[in-house]
């Protein structure tokens, strides 16, 4: 079997040749628009030496809000003197939680609506629609399976029906119950999963008594896509999008029977690994999500949606910006 | 009620200066022109620009080839040397590969979640098993071509069966094996742009975070192919260079 | 290893899945059950089959032409060894991000998927063609075309037939990811978990697994069909 060491050989010689070649090849760090830190220097976290014992793994779903808010938290425990490393494609909820309770990862962040609507099978119309009554909650029932919730961010997201502008004034939509007798002849576009859930298509037909024309499955990624090509006339979109704020050409509809539970983001971590991390594991994640509202994690997105920056540098410019880091 | 953001509002006007919520010299121009705002069909100043971002997903890529293929490649190959002695065998082995072969590689994927976590594992057992039935059969024919002369001649000398085999045997079945490794590594390095699903990475997971923007689905396409390409040529040339008088065979 | 109870177990659930109607894991919905399922693997094999349709309308006719006048092979057999280097999922991103989603979308992506084999194997199997046969026919005075259609083709079906299996079986594999892209197909129950609950994943993975085995089968079958050439020579001389 002579013949085939040495092939193996040679596929590992180019195989490190190509690496070099990429390795060179790499583009230097796109540009990063920062101005000077605004923040005071008693808002930067300190970076402790005993955390260099603990590593931790910040894990996040699979989309570009829970990008941003990964390498938030991740960047923010790594100046705190943590060892951080990252893991952030975890599917859904579902795999998230197996993750955390499996010792795959340390944490992630999560939404209070999501957390109380998947994990602990709380109807959609009796999800609190206060932050801190949300936070209460999960918080409780996580306790039950070890896991340990903090605080929620300053945003909340939330599902919304979004549509063209044009579409909304052509229509008359400004809140979804005005899609009553019109809906018929209307497309809706969702994530495959909105077909089934309570607080997506199904709570829009059995709570708004809405039929639609037709449902279309389609990747998140796509969600504005969608409206613009025509492929739907509405869109399940998040309310704080990018795309929303950063043009005219998109509209929400207003959720005016308040059916539609909205989540601010906890970070959900298991106990045991909060406990052996010290207290400067909570205090870091609580600081770092502090300046996190509405408009600024919208601009986050518009950074990575719009502008395709990356999350890591977007979340880097953010924690300088707000003075957490140098 | 949820408080959304006003309709409308610019995160940055013409004039670059701040929409009121954000802090001072906190927002910056979104352009919606252009060839990355505008999702034009190839940005290459972006492509440039970001190309390492491509880097990691590429060389995590290749790992669960090699992996997946290395690991298919010495499975069938056992399982064939182990049918050439046993004809028996063949038909139920060809059966078993064969049917793996047909579950969808998203069911795959999904299937062992629950049993092998989110991870390297789940994406490389169904790989694996996927390179299975074209390495196995390949093996099995090239072997069974051999011509029965050559073997003789083998015995002639004296050789023992086992020496039969790893001298005689396998040299001559090597073309035939190794195009179907061939085969078997180019499937691989395509059906692997899906194992992110298997929370694996790969070239799939840049693709699916930017999944409208032409610009990375392109890079994330040409790179996979390329990969493809160059895996091939390398094992054309590793035949060569095994067996220098025989041809390549084609496809 | 896993215990044999609980794989006997997740079983037993994802046949349940398939036969009985149950409430959604996030509640409120009935999901599951025969008719359920259909309307998804319906939508699966009418995508497959439109696909599959369209790759044999313009891959069949150009192997053949190409075959028959044994040009163009770098492009035939380039072409498949090309065509299984394709990511999927970067064709169907891509030309729904171009073109849009839905149906003829999603078949056009899925078709480009199924014209490598079929033109490879046609190409190939045509070249296969013993060439007297070929000569004997032309010498009748056959028209190309007619030699094409009645001596070569017959001949060459076996092969051609194994090429269509292929892709037959890429196409409706990979209409699993269709539901990204706006057909709702038997993907949605496996990528899912959330709604569906182990036993829906379970459940669409075995009703996709038996699809697309039944579709192999049956294509083997017509494969076998089209094997015997005597019958085919009989007809070529008896016109003659």
């Amino acid at each position: 079997m002579r013949g085939l060491r040495v092939r193996a050989a040679f596929l590992l010689l180019v195989a490190a040749a190509l690496a070099v070649t990429i390795a060179a090849c790499g583009g230097g760090d796109d540009d990063t628009t920062t101005t000077g830190a605004s923040g005071d220097t008693d808002n930067r976290i300190a970076s402790n030496p005993d955390n260099g014992k603990v590593t931790l793994t910040i894990g996040s779903k699979n989309f570009t809000e829970e990008y941003i808010l990964g390498e938030i938290y991740a960047q923010g425990l790594e100046a705190a003197g943590y060892n951080v490393k990252t893991k952030l494609n975890l599917g859904s909820e579902t795999i998230a939680k197996k993750a955390i309770e499996d010792g795959e990862i340390s944490g992630y962040p999560e939404y209070t609506s999501t957390a109380l609507g998947s994990f602990f099978s709380v109807p959609a119309d009796q999800i609190p629609a206060n932050a801190e009554e949300a936070y209460a909650q999960a918080k409780t029932e996580l306790a039950k399976d070890g896991l340990v919730a903090y605080p929620p961010t300053p945003f909340a997201d939330s599902n919304a029906v979004g549509t063209l502008t044009s579409t909304a004034d052509k229509l008359g939509l400004t809140d979804i119950s005005d899609l009553e007798g019109q809906s018929e002849d209307l497309v809706l576009a969702g994530s495959p999963e909105c077909r089934e859930r309570i607080d997506c298509l199904v709570g829009l037909e059995k709570n708004y008594g809405l039929q639609f024309k037709k449902f279309t499955p389609v990747d998140i990624g796509l969600r504005y896509t969608v409206l613009d090509k025509g492929d739907a006339d509405l869109s399940i979109v998040f309310t704080s999008d990018a795309q929303l704020a950063n043009s005219d050409k998109y509209v929400v509809l207003e959720d005016d029977k308040g059916l539609i539970p909205s989540g601010n983001v906890i970070f959900i971590a298991s106990k045991k690994v909060a406990d052996d991390a010290g207290p400067d594991f909570g205090d870091t994640i609580e600081k770092v999500q502090g300046n996190l509202t509405l408009p600024v994690i919208q601009e986050l997105n518009a950074r990575v949606d719009i502008d395709k920056d990356k999350p890591a540098d977007v979340a880097h410019d953010y924690l300088q910006q707000s003075g957490y880091i140098k | 009620m949820i408080p959304l953001a006003a309709k409308g509002v610019l995160l940055a006007d013409a004039a670059n200066k701040c929409a009121p919520g954000l802090p001072a010299d906190f927002c910056q121009k979104h352009e919606v022109t252009g060839c990355v705002g505008g999702n034009g069909l190839f940005c290459f100043d972006w492509a440039a620009d970001n190309f390492d971002r491509y880097v990691g997903p590429f060389f995590r890529h290749l790992e669960i080839v090699a992996i997946s293929v290395v690991a298919g490649f010495v499975i069938a190959v056992a399982l064939a040397l182990l049918s050439h002695r046993h004809r028996a065998l063949a038909p139920p082995i060809l059966g078993g590969t064969g049917v793996l072969y047909t579950i969808p590689s998203v069911a795959f994927f999904f299937l062992l979640l629950p049993i092998t976590g989110f991870g390297l594992a789940t994406a490389v057992i169904p790989l694996s098993a996927y390179t299975l039935q074209i390495i196995y059969r390949n093996t099995l024919v090239g072997l069974a071509n051999v011509p029965p002369d050559a073997k003789d001649a083998g015995r002639g000398m004296g050789m023992s069966e086992r020496q039969l085999l790893w001298r005689v045997e396998l040299p001559l079945a090597t073309p035939e094996i190794i195009a179907g490794l061939r085969i078997a590594t180019v499937s691989t390095v395509a059906i692997a742009s899906l194992a992110f699903l298997a929370g694996a990475g790969g070239l799939g997971q840049p693709l699916i975070e930017q999944v409208s923007f032409n610009t990375n689905i392109i890079l994330v396409g040409v790179l996979t192919m390329a990969m493809a390409l160059v895996l091939d040529l390398l094992l054309v040339l590793a035949q060569r260079f095994v067996t220098p008088w025989r041809r390549v065979r084609a496809g | 290893m896993i215990p044999l109870a609980s794989i006997i177990d997740a079983f037993v659930g994802a046949f349940d899945f398939i036969l009985h109607q149950r409430e959604a894991v996030t509640g409120g919905v009935q999901v599951g059950g025969p008719e359920y399922i259909w309307t998804f693997a319906r939508t699966q094999l009418e995508v497959s089959a439109v696909a599959l349709a369209g790759a044999l309308a313009v891959a069949l006719p150009v192997g053949l032409v190409l075959g028959h006048i044994g040009k163009g092979e770098f492009f035939a057999v380039g072409f498949g060894n090309a065509g299984r280097a394709v990511p999927e999922i970067a064709v169907v991103f891509l030309l729904a991000s171009l073109i849009g989603i839905g149906l003829g979308n999603v078949a056009l992506a899925l078709g480009i998927l199924g014209l490598p084999p079929i033109l490879t194997n046609t190409f190939v199997a045509m070249r296969q063609v013993d060439r007297t046969t070929v000569d004997a026919a032309e010498g009748m005075g056959m028209r190309p075309w007619e030699v094409i259609l009645r001596v070569e083709l017959p001949l060459a079906a076996p092969t051609i037939m194994a090429g269509i299996r292929t892709a037959a079986i890429n196409i409706f594999a990979t209409a699993t990811i269709a539901s990204f892209v706006g057909l709702s197909t038997l993907g949605d129950f496996i990528t899912n978990r959330s709604v569906y609950g182990d036993d829906g994943v379970l459940a669409g993975a075995i009703v996709i697994a038996v699809l697309a085995g039944l579709i192999e089968l049956t294509l083997a079958g017509v494969q076998w069909l089209v094997t015997p050439r005597g019958v085919k020579l009989q007809r070529v001389t008896r016109s003659a």
